[in-house]
């Protein structure tokens, strides 16, 4: 291969179509047979959810920073920074700087006192039925944005990688992804998927290290260099200074502190990177595992920044924004320019697997949700026997399955950043106040986490319809309608602290006080891990 | 392994009232959000700082430091650099200050109800 290939031929990507469905169905052989091998005792409730709490906080870092660098994160942002340059790398940082909520706050906590899903811990003190609802509402919520995101950037990603352009042809994909993923999640169950996002990980992580390391050797290791390389290119010397994306108005600089505010809380209420700290036998590890995740996801976004002024020097925006994929084939064009259509077809398959990956995690966790919060817990009343609840929860992976990919197809061709903006805006608003209030305050009641959590989550997607995203421009859902009454994009900087006020106001007028013995329990299990960590003596 | 960790609850007759009262509770709770809250305080300010310098203050940030790297470079890498090193110093300080007194009453509670049902199930996890 050679170092330099000429100005990249989108046509000529139609000629690795082949080998991108070689290496993704490779990666699909592999993945299922140590799905297939990791299903084997996959018996009880705990081993469907929560792989049996078997992981060690390293591969579940691994697997949540697998979960977390979705296709919006690896191809969104390095497109981000070609394009608009210093605006994309400020989304990075806001994802990574999130975990520290996770981290500091959240993590440990939660693993002592939850069982499974996101509502025991919310549901632990406070009265079982009506908060367990509400959280099970808002999880759904959150995962079926996420899950819209991820299966509209499949379809959009596919244009651009296999060469399929036409509404059928890709609505074919789709439900490839679709049917393979619901097989991953039903043989594999949580174990399963983890070792999918494990795998990923890795792949992903080892391909852009590949390709930051190329870059910079081609700029003989200077970054200056390559900064320089990319303002000539674009001819645009702003690309390095902020402002480019969100400095065009006083709106779009309010829209940035609030998109800036939903993925910072965000991150530490997504339901499905909670999950994830169920699958470790104890806290320490469930720390680990942030730990990793930090370090793994900060590094990866430290590369997209090379890859992203790489894209902007060596291929260039106008080639990009023309590409079939847009802003999004940056990084996968920055791939064929670099080792030709090998390259191309690694990070290709890669992203492939992101979506596979991500989309498996967040359908278990729906499904999770859905039998152990919603069946078992309200419509069972707690009378359903853990097998009869994963039962449940496998049907209800098939039917989520089915719901993603008529949703997929259906959302086709939407901005994907925006609908995973929209997940953590939701995520920040509905979980984030109740999480930290039943942890940190004594005195919270029911009634302030309904309010906290329906507020929230109906003050977020209220304001979403009524913005510019959904009407009022031209670049909205319903371009030809306009009722779009609030100027924001993102919701945050309203719905968020409204859902801290409201949990607050609901608490201080709530007559009833929750039960102290409870809240003792909570405290105690929370901080000293009494009776979750069991299961390291197994 | 694939056994459910609080549904083999050894700890579901312990009152909790009176472990969350005893002086040793206090302090791991004291030196946990001692720790904790205002280290959270302090990098949300700090990255809401820098949020606003790079909406507001667009001159500031693209002052040129060295060769095509400008302020606002820095400061989104030293963002980068903080969030590492909290990360680092919260693990440091767990497994120092928090880690032994939350084993310790850990042991205690679950030491406890080995005596008191004969259950051997020592709690002695690491």
């Amino acid at each position: 291969m050679t170092l330099m290939v000429p100005a990249v031929n989108v046509a000529d990507l139609k000629d690795t179509t082949l080998l991108n469905m070689g290496i993704f169905a490779l990666f699909v052989a592999i993945t299922m047979v140590i799905v297939i091998r990791a299903s084997r005792n996959n018996k009880t409730a705990a081993d469907y959810y929560a792989a049996g709490r078997s992981f060690t906080g390293p591969q579940n870092g691994t697997a949540i920073a697998g979960d977390y660098l979705s296709a919006a994160s690896f191809l969104g942002i390095t497109g981000a920074i070609a394009i608009n340059g210093y605006d994309g790398f400020m989304y990075s940082i806001g994802f990574l700087v999130a975990w520290l909520v996770a981290l500091l706050l959240v993590a440990e906590l939660l693993r002592n006192t939850g069982k499974f899903t996101m509502a025991d811990v919310l549901s632990f003190r406070l009265k079982q039925r009506p908060v367990r609802i509400a959280a099970a509402i808002s999880t759904l919520a959150v995962c079926f944005f996420y899950l819209l995101a991820q299966m509209a950037g499949a379809g959009s990603l596919i244009s651009l990688l296999l060469g399929i352009s036409d509404w059928g042809g890709q609505a074919l994909v789709i439900i490839v992804v679709g049917a393979l993923m619901i097989m991953y999640v039903l043989i594999g169950g949580m174990k399963g998927t983890t070792w999918v996002q494990i795998i990923k990980a890795m792949l992903l992580i080892a391909g852009a290290a590949v390709m930051t390391f190329w870059v910079l050797a081609i700029y003989g290791f200077n970054l200056s260099d390559l900064l320089g390389g990319a303002v000539e290119t674009s001819g645009n010397p702003n690309l390095l200074n902020p402002g480019l994306q969100y400095g065009k108005t006083e709106t779009s600089k309010v829209d940035f502190l609030s998109l800036g505010l939903a993925l910072v809380l965000g991150t530490a209420a997504l339901p499905h990177v909670l999950m994830r700290f169920y699958t470790v036998p104890t806290a320490k590890e469930a720390r680990k595992s942030v730990v990793w995740s930090i370090w793994l996801i900060g590094i990866f976004y430290l590369f997209t920044l090379v890859l992203g002024y790489g894209a902007a020097a060596l291929v260039g925006a106008d080639t990009i924004k023309a590409a079939p994929g847009g802003v999004n084939s940056a990084a996968p064009l920055l791939a064929f320019h670099l080792g030709g259509p090998l390259l191309l077809g690694f990070i290709s398959a890669v992203a492939f697997a992101t979506i596979l990956a991500v989309v498996a995690g967040l359908t278990i966790t729906a499904a999770a949700s859905f039998a152990h919060d919603i069946y078992a817990s309200v419509i069972a009343k707690g009378k359903a026997d853990a097998a009869t609840e994963v039962k449940v929860a496998r049907r209800t992976v098939v039917v989520i399955g089915l719901l993603a990919i008529a949703g997929g197809i259906f959302a086709n061709g939407q901005n994907v950043a925006f609908l995973v903006a929209l997940a953590f805006a939701v995520a920040a608003s509905a979980n984030l106040p109740t999480i930290l209030y039943s942890l940190f305050w004594r005195r919270f009641t029911t009634q302030g986490a309904l309010w906290s959590m329906y507020g929230g989550l109906s003050a977020a997607i209220i304001l979403i319809a009524l913005s510019p995203v959904v009407s009022g421009a031209k670049t909205s859902m319903i371009p030809g309608a306009n009722f779009a009454i609030f100027p924001l994009s993102n919701p945050g900087i309203v719905s968020i602290p409204l859902a801290f006020f409201l949990g607050w106001l609901g608490t201080v007028l709530d007559k009833r006080k929750e039960d102290a013995t409870k809240q003792a329990e909570m405290e105690v299990r929370s901080l000293t891990g009494v009776g979750a960590e069991k299961a390291t003596n197994h | 392994m694939g056994h459910d960790a609080q549904e083999t609850d050894a700890a579901a007759a312990v009152d909790f009232k009176e472990v969350q009262s005893t002086e040793q509770f206090q302090e791991l709770r004291t030196r946990h959000r001692s720790f904790v809250f205002p280290l959270s305080i302090a990098f949300l300010l700090w990255y809401f700082a820098y949020v606003l310098l790079a909406d507001y203050a667009v001159g500031f940030m693209s002052i040129k430091v060295w060769g095509n790297i400008n302020v606002g470079l820095i400061l989104g890498l030293l963002q980068f650099v903080s969030t590492f090193a909290i990360t680092g110093w919260y693990v440091s300080y767990s497994n120092r200050k928090l880690d032994p007194i939350a084993s310790e009453i850990r042991q205690e509670i679950e030491g406890h109800e080995f005596d008191k049902h004969g259950n051997p199930v020592g709690g002695t996890a690491k």
